[in-house]
């Protein structure tokens, strides 16, 4: 039975003094699952991913990843929870002046790894996205398939239990669209969870298995219960309460 | 010191790291100010105490019917058992000190001399027992301790070394306060790098630890320029100075001396490592 990965309960956000970005989310998303977030434009796809790899907390509400309820983590303890998570930016954010072989291999560098053991698995990464001749190439000078792709590829190098990608067709042709799918479901086959957040239609469909969390204006919309009960998660006690 | 040691993919994440740019030279000119300061200060210092050291146990007896009574006083001080030296100055001494206030009529005989005997003293000697001893065997003899008419210049010494060390510290408060400005600029600069590596599971140690390698090796060329600039410039002043040497009867800065200036850049790079880290960790604290 798949355990729960992602836990939310009644989170809401906001920014500052502004009104709630998120209201109420409510959900749970299951270890090993692949999840598509969608929603209009402003409806808080960006804002619910920035909780999910750590970069905002919630100003309200209960937030567990991994298991453990991180709402009010100490912050000395959020970067071994981010090492388990892989994000593909929207806009990649890779490190303009690194090589390519650099920036994917980051991570691992990051977590301590020796150089004699960061070689061979970013290379070997580096060819599974198919930029193994690019190797020393600076992002500036690849095209957006390529840096797209390079973001990828930092971002599963270190073998997280959670990816989460914004928008990772989005700036690809429909062809190069079907290729990072297949990397991200070729990841979630190995046991990742993954998240990505699309209105890529096309990419949904095409992605069988796969749930689909719903954000309208901040709210959660899941007319059908499957985020609330993942496939193999009982109801919580709370829930049970007649 | 592992803070500092970085591997060479670490040191391509941060190009230029450090403060770079002018900072440097600041420091250079902070570290050039703070080592001549401090040069001066220990100069002072040490006149200070060989002043002090040649005056502690020296006394003088003034007796106003200086022939009549000298050798009275004489007798008597060489009689004390905590003298170690009796000596009385000679009237043609006097005269010629006089001249300086009375011109040639401090020659003429009329004019009254007083006598003076200089009197060193052991350091474990009681000198007021003494001056009563010298005042009973002369009645009218003036017991004088040299240290006391030399107070007011021994404070304004000790005064004014005082003022060399809190310039010291003043400087390298305004080096620390132009780290911190540099060491936060350096964050913005590279803010972008620094959210993706955070975004990524860094640490602030890992991420502070990119700047304050470089920040420490320009802190210490910056402190290392300007202290060799200050060292010429003190070495041509004191190298030449056999003057000073001659009236104080040892050179202005010893050997201790030359170590301390010698250090102060070393100093001021620990000052400016130290301090930018604070900086830097309490600049990454505000992220989340």
């Amino acid at each position: 039975m798949a355990g729960s990965i992602v836990e939310f309960d009644r989170v809401g956000l906001r920014y500052g003094t502004g009104a709630e970005v998120l209201r109420d989310l409510d959900f749970r998303l299951s270890e090993g699952g692949f999840y598509f977030l969608t929603g209009p434009s402003g409806a808080g796809k960006t804002s619910l991913l920035k909780l999910l790899y750590l970069a905002q907390r919630p100003t309200r509400g209960r937030m567990s990843l991994f298991g453990d309820e991180l709402s009010h983590a100490a912050r000395e303890t959020l970067p071994d929870y981010r090492r388990r998570i892989g994000v593909v930016f929207q806009d990649f954010r890779l490190i303009r002046h690194l090589s390519a072989f650099d920036n994917v291999a980051l991570p691992l560098r990051i977590a301590g790894l020796e150089e004699a053991a960061v070689e061979g698995p970013v290379r070997e990464m580096l060819a599974w996205v198919g930029l193994a001749d690019r190797a020393s190439a600076r992002p500036p000078t690849l095209s957006g398939g390529e840096q797209q792709r390079l973001a990828i590829a930092r971002a599963v190098i270190a073998r997280p239990e959670l990816v989460i990608a914004d928008e990772p067709t989005g700036n690809v042709d429909a062809a190069m669209a079907q290729r990072i799918l297949h990397l991200l479901t070729a990841m979630n086959r190995l046991g990742t969870t993954v998240i990505v957040a699309t209105h890529d239609l096309g990419l949904i469909a095409a992605t069988p298995g796969a749930q689909l969390i719903r954000l309208e204006n901040g709210v959660l919309v899941d007319p059908t219960g499957a985020l609330k009960h993942p496939p193999g998660t009982p109801p919580r006690a709370s829930e049970a309460r007649p | 010191m592992n803070l500092l040691m970085m591997a060479e993919p670490e040191k391509r994440l941060i190009p230029s790291s450090g403060m770079r740019g002018p900072v440097p030279v600041l420091i250079g000119i902070m570290t050039f100010v703070m080592v001549v300061v401090a040069a001066a200060g220990l100069a002072l210092a040490n006149t200070a105490t060989i002043v002090k050291n040649g005056v502690e146990n020296r006394y003088s007896i003034q007796i106003a019917d200086g022939e009549a009574k000298a050798p009275a006083a004489v007798a008597a001080a060489r009689a004390l058992p905590e003298a170690v030296r009796v000596e009385q100055v000679p009237p043609e001494a006097l005269r010629r000190t006089l001249e300086r206030w009375l011109g040639p009529a401090a020659a003429e005989a009329d004019v009254p001399l007083p006598a003076i005997i200089d009197l060193d003293l052991k350091p474990s000697a009681d000198a007021s027992a003494v001056a009563k001893r010298i005042e009973r065997a002369v009645p009218g003899a003036r017991f004088m301790a040299h240290r006391s008419s030399l107070a007011p210049l021994l404070d304004a010494l000790r005064g004014l070394t005082l003022l060399a060390f809190g310039l010291v510290l003043l400087i390298a408060l305004a080096s620390a306060a132009a780290v911190v400005l540099a060491a936060r600029g350096a964050l913005d600069t590279h803010r972008s790098t620094i959210e993706v590596m955070h975004g990524i599971g860094a640490t602030d140690d890992q991420v502070a630890r990119l700047f304050l390698r470089q920040i420490a090796v320009d802190a210490l060329l910056g402190g290392i320029a300007g202290a060799a600039i200050a060292g010429l410039i003190l070495a041509a002043i004191l190298g030449g100075a056999s003057f000073a040497t001659s009236l104080a009867g040892s050179p202005p800065l010893g050997w201790g001396d030359a170590t301390i200036l010698a250090l102060m850049p070393v100093a001021i790079a620990l000052l400016a490592t130290l301090v930018a880290r604070v900086a830097l960790m309490r600049a990454l604290h505000e992220r989340l």
